[in-house]
């Protein structure tokens, strides 16, 4: 137990308690009571930086359920620490800026700071969980809380149609890495992460490593919105503002890159993890940054812009695994700086992609519309969000003096890199790498531009609004302008990042390179007149070329129709489920109840039947009869004729005559084998049960005819007689093969114990008597409903009604 | 004994099931009705019959005939007696609110 599992569940406690403090402080606005709690954490986490800086790490561990180690354990290391910061710090930013963002009279608050503050928790849970089964937990906890996000504004059909994309998408994607995660636990016998991570040559050539990196990475590419998973994210974006801004750009969305740097050091240096991360991430950011060139909705572009990035990192994180090609060496520690990009990247990519959707936001607040093609020239109205704009649009797009820039021109460095490898095949495809990468940035350019200008640029058409923009107020500006602060800094102080960030999340990507020299790279702006900064200016002159031009080319979006796309597929696959799974269940579920006996009967023939004859189990002897006596033999006789007979009656009064002999036959039978009681008792049941035949059948008409078609009856015939044959059998093994001795003999003793002379009574009265009583208690329910049936008439209005 | 006790079983539970797969309700009805007595003769000969005599204690008998069965069967008679009754009342108070007693008129519309 350590302080890091209880600050795991302090957002989740507080949410508990948020409905409350909204009764308690009615004027207060809910934001004021969530926001201690990301800055509390923030300041928590903040001050473990020294713990990991040197490669350390906090461990601890609550053990929960031995036989199946499941533990509740926390492993904080440097990997971990990145996220956590960006959870808190992000999350509190998010906070202060939906404060201003949500109106307090308008919005059920409370509902939505208890939702985030709920995914606060399943978030730190995600990247701090040591237990791969916890850490599935928390997943789907992430999971559960952005549906719940998404669809915070019900009313509207698109936002709970993308909930529910994305609940289908993302929790799929789970339950596959939860299926990847069993296999490594049955490779490993262990749940921890940690432990697996020491064990990887062992399970290396396991049959299930492989299937079990590719489950995992399903699991990886629902979340981080990878092509061809990619299709929730845009409908996402129909959640509140604050809410893309943090779960679906700076967070949730990363939980995919966690697990995947996370799993590196066990899936690392596999072809197919190399092949499948890298290629997958760096098609996602060519089409990402393609699609979102085309985008009229503003959070639409950024929705396919934070594909496209996650996907860059993505295949930075793909590219950095060769290096575990062959274990350790310091002739591949070269390739590690693509781990390393990768996460500054991240880091990156939060503050900027943040600011952005916080401007956006700001402009959907105060303008009324995110329609690109209705804005314009908004400079005049809002300098200082255009200056936020600004900031963080560089720096999405790549340029100086801002921290896109760093990581961008190290993302061509890996790229090239890449380029020239010389295992895995790459030497013939390699080449692909830099230049996707290349094109993929030019594309991020164009887009980053468009916020920019065709947002306030150009001319001012006060027409098109809604209404008449102004500058926001300063709360909503606080938090954007923070981050794009921290964007500046860290253009200009990248190495402090590096010292106390990265590098100690660079020894727990890359546990086995831990301390080798040149795995943490000095981050300089300015590397003299290389490959990289040539691509840089290529990505503006070609990036400012198609964007002046974009008119003219963008009829190449014509070549991929809406209705090819990806997400018909989906939209077909839901409804082709749907109806599929209505015709199935209609076809079975018929409402006849014979149909349903059918189920029932044919299920007990197969599996009672199958395993009487698989198992060997009938062996019939019949050396242990008793004699036979002729009047006997005699009643047996009256007793199938009259059984038979009821079949063929035509008439119900001479069926239930019948049913009347087959019960006296019984109440005889039961005199034979010495059992007084109950011949009493059936001969007063079989003749109340006959008067009960009889007057029921005054209130009904005569019945009619069964149908007499064989298609009918031979199916009715199969499966009555089997039924007799499989009880026949059944009975017959039983009574051949006695496997214990009977209890009986205890009952014997009954005056001693209970002091009755009659066994029969004193069971029902004293050793069961409490199977009496209740069968007493059957017998009054009983009573209740036919006295209800009888009587209780439903109004002729009601009646209807419960139809419908 | 027991064999042929067994055999009239088994001609019993065919039947009853026969009936149980028909259409009219009352028909279904007598099904349980008989389904019932077959598994009290059944329960009956599983504990073996005419070992001893009367499970009621004298002075004079060594061995009784099995109490244990009969116990069991007398609180089963007395479910499937109410378990028959509320069936019959069923049946009476469907018909008297759809007017028929066919289980595949009753099975409702083809298409909700």
């Amino acid at each position: 137990m350590t302080l890091i599992h209880l600050f795991i569940f302090v957002p989740i406690l507080v949410a508990l308690l948020i409905p409350f403090i909204g009764k308690w402080f009615p004027k207060l606005h809910l934001g004021w009571a969530a926001f201690p709690v990301p800055v509390l954490l923030f300041t928590f986490f903040l001050a473990k930086i020294p713990e990991t800086a040197d490669g350390g790490s906090i461990y601890g561990s609550i053990s929960w359920i031995r036989a199946l180690d499941l533990a509740f354990a926390v492993h904080l290391d440097g990997l971990s620490l990145i996220f956590t910061l960006l959870i808190t710090g992000i999350g509190s930013l998010v906070v202060l800026y939906s404060i201003f963002y949500l109106s307090k009279e308008r919005e059920p608050l409370s509902h939505f700071y208890a939702y985030l503050l709920l995914f606060m928790s399943a978030m730190l849970g995600v990247v701090l969980s040591d237990n791969m089964m916890v850490l599935y937990v928390f997943w789907e906890m992430t999971s559960i809380s952005s549906f719940l996000l998404i669809a915070f504004w019900f009313r509207r059909k698109k936002s709970r149609y993308g909930a529910q994309k994305s609940f289908l998408i993302t929790v799929g994607g789970g339950l596959s890495m939860l299926v990847g995660f069993i296999m490594l636990y049955t490779m490993t016998g262990t749940n921890s992460i940690q432990e697996i991570i020491s064990m990887r040559d062992a399970i290396s050539d396991h049959q299930l490593f492989v299937p079990a990196l590719i489950l995992i990475l399903i699991g990886a590419f629902t979340k981080s919105a990878q092509f061809p998973f990619h299709i929730w994210l845009p409908d996402a974006m129909e959640a509140p503002t604050p809410v893309s801004a943090y779960l679906h750009s700076a967070t949730m969305v990363k939980a995919g890159l966690f697990l995947v740097a996370r799993f590196t050091p066990v899936f690392g240096g596999e072809a197919a993890w190399f092949w499948l991360v890298s290629s997958v991430g760096m098609f996602t950011m060519f089409w990402g940054s393609f699609t979102a060139v085309r985008q009229k909705d503003l959070k639409a572009l950024l929705a396919y812009s934070t594909i496209s990035q996650l996907g860059l990192i993505m295949s930075l994180f793909g590219l950095g695994s060769a290096a575990l090609q062959g274990g350790a060496s310091i002739e591949s520690v070269v390739y590690t700086k693509a781990i390393f990009v990768a996460l500054f990247h991240l880091v990156n990519h939060s503050t900027f992609k943040g600011a952005l959707f916080m401007v956006v936001g700001i402009i959907d607040h105060e303008v009324g519309t995110r329609d690109i093609r209705k804005l314009g020239g908004l400079l005049s109205f809002m300098p200082v969000t255009f200056t936020l704009a600004v900031i963080s649009g560089f720096s999405m797009a790549g340029l100086p003096p801002f921290n896109g820039f760093l990581s961008k021109e190290m993302f061509f460095t890996a790229a090239l890199q890449a380029g020239s490898m010389d295992i895995f095949s790459m030497d013939t495809w390699g080449l692909l790498f830099p230049i996707v990468a290349w094109i993929g940035s030019i594309f991020t350019f164009v887009y980053s531009m468009f916020i920019v200008v065709r947002t306030f640029l150009g001319p001012y058409r006060r027409e098109r609004l809604e209404k008449t923009p102004h500058e926001a107020p300063v709360g909503m500006l606080i938090s954007p302008i923070v981050l794009c602060v921290i964007i500046v800094v860290l253009f200009f102080i990248p190495n402090v990042l590096s010292h106390y960030l990265l590098a100690p999340a660079m020894n727990s990507v890359l546990p086995s390179y831990q301390g080798m020299e040149g795995l943490v790279p000095h981050i300089a702006a300015w590397h003299g007149f290389n490959l990289e900064l040539l691509m840089t200016a290529g990505v503006v002159v070609f990036g400012f070329l198609l964007m002046k031009t974009y008119r003219s080319w963008q009829g190449v979006y014509e070549l991929f129709p809406e209705n090819r796309s990806i997400d018909r597929g989906y939209q077909w696959l839901l409804i082709g489920s749907e109806i599929g799974s209505k015709k199935a269940t209609n076809l079975y579920m018929t409402g006849f109840l014979r149909n349903y006996l059918y189920y029932i009967y044919g299920f007990l023939l197969l599996s009672v039947g199958g395993t009487l004859f698989l198992t060997d189990g009938l062996s019939i002897r019949l050396s242990n009869d008793v004699p036979v006596a002729l009047y006997e033999m005699l009643l047996v006789f009256i007793m199938a004729a009259a059984g038979v007979s009821i079949l063929f009656t035509k008439s119900r009064m001479t069926a239930a005559l019948l049913n009347g002999v087959l019960g006296y036959s019984i109440a005889i039978f039961f005199v034979l084998f010495r059992a007084p009681d109950l011949a009493l008792t059936q001969l007063v049941v079989e003749t109340v049960t006959t008067v009960l035949f009889l007057l029921c059948f005054y209130h009904l008409p005569e019945w009619s005819k069964e149908d007499r078609a064989l298609k009918v009856r031979i199916p009715k015939i199969i499966i009555s007689v089997g039924m007799g044959i499989l009880t026949v059998l059944l009975a017959l093994s039983v009574q051949g093969n006695k496997l214990f001795d009977s209890i009986s003999s205890y009952f014997e003793d009954s005056y001693d114990l209970a002091g009755g002379r009659n066994i029969v009574n004193a069971i029902l009265g004293d050793f069961r008597a409490f199977d009496t009583m209740l069968e007493v208690v059957v017998l009054f329910i009983a009573g209740v409903g036919v006295y209800t049936l009888v009587k209780l008439k439903t109004p002729k209005g009601a009646d209807d009604h419960e139809r419908k | 004994m027991e064999t042929i006790i067994i055999l009239l079983v088994g001609v019993l539970v065919s039947t009853a099931t026969y009936l149980l797969l028909s259409k009219n309700l009352i028909r279904v009805v007598l099904g349980t009705a008989i389904l019932s007595h077959a598994i009290h003769l059944l329960l009956m000969t599983m504990g073996g019959l005419k070992m001893g005599s009367v499970p009621i204690l004298g002075d004079q008998v060594d061995t009784y005939t099995d109490a244990l069965p009969q116990a069991l069967i007398l609180t089963a008679i007395v479910i499937s007696f109410a378990v028959t009754a509320f069936f019959l009342v069923l049946v009476y108070r469907t018909y008297q609110s759809t007017g028929s007693d066919n289980l595949y008129e009753l099975k409702g519309p083809q298409d909700e």
